[in-house]
């Protein structure tokens, strides 16, 4: 929704990061454009979800900088900090919906402690996200009412209740069949389309990265950061490294097993 | 009319929010024109006395240097839309940008549709139903569970080899660890207490010496083993609940029924054995702190000497009497066992499912403490113990 955006929403630069003694990204940079969907991808142990972790700030880099439109995130105060994080939404693997609380509660959670609207004008925007990712009228289920699919898209309804720029995905397809995941890739793009989100999405799911990504970014964990990056079509034709080559290839196989539309056809797939 | 305030980011790269009636609008419509930016943290404009309807057929929405929008502006709107339909207008949004006008559609297919799920009312018989069904299935469970465990139990009797012995073992040692500080505070300030109380009383007919009778009676009988299971229920019962609960949550106790591994003895029998095993030892240990908590008192406060207190302890205090705490203790330790491990192994897959699975632990462990009591002095009262 932001009509004059800056060059890149985020700006990863020489981001080195681990857990304890373990350096797993080393010297990493890249940067996000706005409107993108980037998919983070690599083999087990690569360090996406670290990545990931140190891109919301749930992991502390050694060193180097997260930058949000051009805002320094890792040296951020609390009120920058807070202001940075509204910014951006998360869906977790494990989809990470408050089991005590509906799916309204919920998505109104963010709204409750982010902005002073009347809880009547919450309720009405808990209803809209709820219609946008597909779940009007279910606003009174609790997590455990819902199926594998429909927790996903309340997980997104909660991520995007503040109207993030940025959404992170970890792994959006994952314990989905292939209609469910399908149908979740037609709603990243749709809400991409329409807000204008930027997506990052660490993901396995190599179907989903060819209907989906405008650009993937390949990580490896013997080079401890990123080996390749480019569009995915390309990138499993033309990429010198052997290694994203077999990755991404399997990805080409396994769609075209599944029949599914290529890259070229996703935005034409929208309009249905 | 500017029907909002500014913007709680203006003077931040935002401008405000506004709504605007066109009065000079040749049309004969209503002409409302948004622009600026609109943020969730400002407040959303309202629509009343914004635009002169009575005059107006239609109402018609127009961008005005219309800056960065969310779902704010989207929420003016389906107000707006919501307003013309009560007052018979018509809501025209065609000049708006296309994605506002694929969210607006998107809203007003999704009021359509009828609603996936209504939570009905339900009427008090309803709600008795469910409550008594839901009691029903409990008692079956709790009888299904205990006699899962008796069979356990003999199985382990036939087959002892077969047991998970290292795990009960350290079960236990996990009971005393976290149990020991608890107990020796309690116990010892129960022993405090109960002769403070005591030698209010007896000083008066110069019979402070019986303080030790009634301590040494009341410590062995009732007070050691009670404090040592109502400390073990709130420590072991809630850890049991907790640990299985957590299982159960990740699909760990589905993981053992589908290799065809009982759970009962892979998981419950151990931990009832050990909380069987531990809590005569931790009221015996009880009831040694709440002697001594005893003779602090009377040694300090009622000049008797620790020796003729212990002389008097010992002249009073029967095997019986101890045996009859022990006894009852081991049957606190069995009940805080299968309170512990029903409510993990039954406990709903969530994490609140987990933290009432633990309450609901220690609240049926301290049930089963107090009416095993109660039904111990029944006994003990019959058979003149």
């Amino acid at each position: 929704m932001n009509l004059n955006p800056p060059a890149n929403v985020i700006e990863v630069q020489n981001l080195t990061c681990g857990y304890g003694e373990t350096v797993v990204l080393q010297n990493v940079s890249f940067a996000v454009r706005p409107r993108e969907v980037l998919f983070v991808i690599g083999r087990s142990g690569c360090g996406k979800s670290t990545l990931l972790r140190c891109l919301i700030g749930l992991l502390k880099p050694f060193q180097g900088k997260v930058l949000y439109f051009e805002k320094d995130f890792t040296a951020a105060d609390t009120n920058q900090r807070r202001e940075i994080l509204k910014s951006f939404g998360v869906i977790y693997q494990s989809n990470a919906l408050w089991s005590s609380m509906t799916l309204a509660e919920n998505v109104s959670l963010p709204l409750e402690e982010h902005t002073s609207l009347s809880a009547a004008d919450r309720d009405e925007i808990v209803a809209l996200k709820l219609t946008e990712v597909g779940l009007a009228g279910s606003g009174a289920l609790y997590p455990s009412e819902l199926s594998g699919g429909m927790k996903k898209r309340a997980a997104l309804a909660r991520a995007l209740a503040l109207d993030p720029a940025i959404v992170f995905f970890d792994e959006p397809s994952e314990g989905l069949d292939p209609i469910t995941s399908r149908d979740m890739d037609r709603l990243i793009l749709q809400v991409r389309d329409i807000l204008g989100t930027t997506m990052v999405i660490v993901s396995h799911q190599l179907s989903s990265i060819f209907r989906v990504a405008d650009r993937v970014m390949v990580l490896d964990r013997d080079a401890k950061g990123i080996i390749a990056e480019g569009k995915p079509s390309e990138l499993a034709a033309k990429s010198s490294d052997p290694r994203v080559r077999e990755f991404l290839r399997q990805g080409t196989n396994a769609e075209e097993r599944s029949d599914g539309p290529s890259v070229d056809e996703k935005t034409e797939a929208l309009s249905h | 009319m500017t029907a909002s305030e500014p913007s709680a980011g203006e003077g931040q790269g935002f401008k405000a929010a506004t709504a605007q009636w066109d009065a000079g609008a040749a049309s004969g419509d209503c002409v409302v024109k948004v622009g600026g930016d609109w943020r969730l943290e400002s407040p959303v404009p309202s629509w009343k006395g914004l635009c002169n309807l009575k005059a107006a057929a239609n109402v018609r929405v127009l961008p005005a240097d219309l800056g960065k929008w969310d779902t704010s502006l989207l929420l003016f709107l389906v107000h707006g839309r919501k307003w013309c339909v009560e007052s018979k207008h018509q809501f025209i949004t065609d000049a708006l940008p296309e994605n506002l006008q694929t969210l607006l559609r998107q809203v007003a297919e999704a009021a359509k549709a009828p609603p996936q799920a209504q939570r009905a009312a339900r009427t008090i018989f309803e709600r008795t139903e469910t409550w008594a069904t839901k009691l029903g299935k409990d008692a079956r469970d709790n009888i299904s569970f205990i006699g899962e465990c008796t069979l356990g139990l003999v199985g382990v009797l036939k087959r002892p080899h077969q047991f998970r012995w290292v795990d009960c073992v350290v079960e236990m040692q996990q009971c005393w660890a976290a149990s020991l500080p608890i107990v020796s505070l309690g116990s010892f300030l129960v022993g405090v207490i109960l002769a403070f109380q005591a030698a209010i009383q007896l000083r008066q007919y110069g019979a402070a010496i019986f303080v030790a009778d009634l301590v040494g009676l009341s410590v062995v009988r009732e007070m050691g083993p009670m404090m040592a299971a109502i400390i073990l229920a709130g420590g072991i019962g809630a850890a049991f609940a907790a640990q299985l609960g957590n299982m159960k949550v990740d699909e760990e106790i589905d993981a053992l029924e589908t290799l065809g591994i009982s759970t009962v003895d892979f998981l419950a029998l151990p931990r009832l054995l050990a909380a069987t095993v531990m809590m005569p030892i931790m009221a015996l240990y009880a009831n040694v702190l709440g002697i001594l908590g005893g003779m602090f008192v009377a040694a300090t406060m009622l000049n008797i000497p620790a020796a003729a207190y212990w002389v008097e302890t010992q002249n009073r205090v029967g095997l019986g009497d101890v045996s009859s705490g022990l006894i009852k203790s081991v049957f606190f330790g069995l009940g805080i066992g299968i309170a512990g491990c029903l409510r993990g192994m039954k406990c709903d897959r969530s994490a609140a499912g987990v933290g009432k699975a633990t309450t609901s632990a220690v609240v049926t462990g301290i049930l089963l403490i107090v009416v095993t009591d109660a039904v111990f002095a029944l006994i003990f009262n019959v058979l003149r113990i």
